[in-house]
This record gives structure tokens, sequence and C-alpha cells, in this order.
């Protein structure tokens, strides 16, 4: 898969809104390169769109890591979002719904999380945040309680 | 003052005054200036033009995010503040699910399934779009 990989891996700057149109169409071509269905490409990337504008507006910019993942015969991706700034002090009221200190509808990070199959959030105050998601491609037909 | 292309302010998103509405259809994937920049042209074309509606078509849009879900919410806002009311037409049914499950219902929203519909939906002149030869469904 390694040439795959060499479309899909990738390390994008997040400095400008013109940035997020960059990262989001990179992410859907790298989710759709890994046979990920239209809804999950579409919950993917509004996922990336939600985490790179809080790495951008909260965060002062940063960039995203895209990396292939395999399980077996998963095929999934990997974002992580990073930045140097403020970090956030209280991660559990941040990924609360309708919280917000900036622009949007406050939907952000929990929204994001919903959308993604793993998330995982480490932030320092003054060293920054780091934010990870991973999604998988549907894997073959399997008992529909799956995930909630 | 006749029908037809409005959009010399950005150039990028075409606006469309089709009798008593303006047509308004979003490319693929816009970035946020542009958005809060057609926000503005929207609320001016709608003084300046005297229409009653806006529909707005994103039946091209891939993705509608938490930003982009405000910035159609207050466009709508502000034009019933202008006295002019708001159709979101043609969104992907992916689009939809995802923004059920981002929790951004956008209750204040009118849709319709594309934009004929929502020209119909606003007593509007029954002429043919250009969005709906595209969608086939004229």
């Amino acid at each position: 898969m390694s040439g795959t990989a060499a479309r899909v891996d990738a390390r994008l700057p997040i400095r400008s809104d013109r940035d997020l149109v960059w990262l989001r169409q990179h992410v859907r071509q790298a989710a759709a390169l890994l046979g990920f269905s239209l809804v999950e490409q579409t919950k993917l990337v509004t996922a990336a769109s939600e985490l790179a504008r809080n790495t951008l507006v909260h965060g002062g910019g940063g960039e995203l890591r895209v990396e292939q993942v395999t399980e077996g015969a998963a095929q999934g991706l990997r974002l992580t979002f990073s930045d140097q700034g403020p970090g956030i002090a209280d991660l559990e009221q941040a990924l609360r719904d309708g919280f917000t200190s900036g622009e949007g509808l406050g939907m952000g990070l929990g929204g994001a999380r919903r959308l993604v199959h793993a998330f995982s959030i480490d932030s320092t105050p003054g060293v920054g945040t780091v934010v990870t998601v991973t999604s998988w491609a549907a894997r073959p037909p399997r008992p529909r309680e799956g995930r909630s | 003052m006749s029908d037809g292309f409005l959009s010399a302010g950005t150039g990028a998103v075409p606006v469309l005054k089709l009798g008593d509405v303006l047509l308004v259809t979003l490319p693929g994937d816009l970035h946020d200036g542009l958005a809060e920049q057609l926000q503005q042209d929207i609320g001016e074309a709608i003084v300046r033009h005297r229409v009653g509606g806006v529909v707005i078509d994103i039946s091209g849009v891939e993705i509608v995010d938490s930003f982009l879900g405000r910035v159609l919410a207050e466009i709508a806002a502000g034009a019933r503040l202008l006295a002019a009311r708001t159709v979101v037409a043609g969104m992907r049914p992916a689009v939809a699910l995802t923004l059920v499950e981002l929790g951004l219902t956008l209750p204040g929203l009118r849709t319709a399934l594309s934009a004929g519909a929502a020209v119909e939906l606003l007593g509007g002149p029954d002429v043919v779009r250009p969005a709906d030869r595209r969608r086939g469904d004229g």
C-alpha cells in the first residue's frame, strides 16, 4: 500500500481559512482512496474542518498530520491536529455541546468527536493542544450494535 | 430592475435575481472569508433590489460545518429583519446526516429539495433555473 500512503500521508499547514479549503480537499481525497463511503467521507471531512478551525482560531494556527492506518484488512485514516497555542484549561467544558469561546455554534470539539470512530485530546495550558482522530472505512457487514 | 446576475461584488459566488427572489448558488468549497462576504452581499442585494425571498442552493456543497451552518442561519435571520424569507435548497443527504450527528439541526432554517421547489415555496416566478437543469429535475 506504499503507493496509497504516498498520496494519503501528509503534513498540512493550518494558517489561514484558505488552508482549511486545501485541508478539506486532501482529507476527502485520502478518505475516498481508502474506500470510505460518501457518508463516511462527509463525516470525516466535517470533523476535520471543525478541528482545523479550532487549531486556527483558538490555537493561533498549527498543522495537520494525515496518516494511513491499517488494522487487519481495515483501512483507516488518522488525523492529528497540533498547535502551540494557549491550550485548554477545562477539557470537559470544551467538549460539552453549546460551549464556545469563539466563532461558530459551540459544536466544534464535542460535535467533531461524534463524527469519528476514535478521538483523543491532549492539552497543556501555555504549551498547546494536540487532537487525534481516527476513522475506518466500512468493514464487511457486521451486527448493528457495533458503535453507538 | 430586470432579472440577471448581480454578483459584481465578489465575483466568486453568483447571485441571480429572478423576479422577487435572489438565487445564490454556493460553490463546492468556499473559504470562511468568502462566506462572510456573501452574508453582506445578500443583505445589501435584498435592500437594493427589494426582493421578498432568498434561495441559497447548496446542492454543490460537499460539507456544512458549524461555521457555514452559522453563516446560513445568520443570512436567514438577517434577511427576515429585511422582510425577506430564506430557503436553503438541495442539501445532500450525506450533509444532512452529518449535521444531525454534529448536533446542528438549524431549526430556524427553511429547506427545500431543489432550487425550483424553493422558489415555488416562496411563491416566486415559474422560470427555468440553471441549478435545476443541472440536477435534471426541472
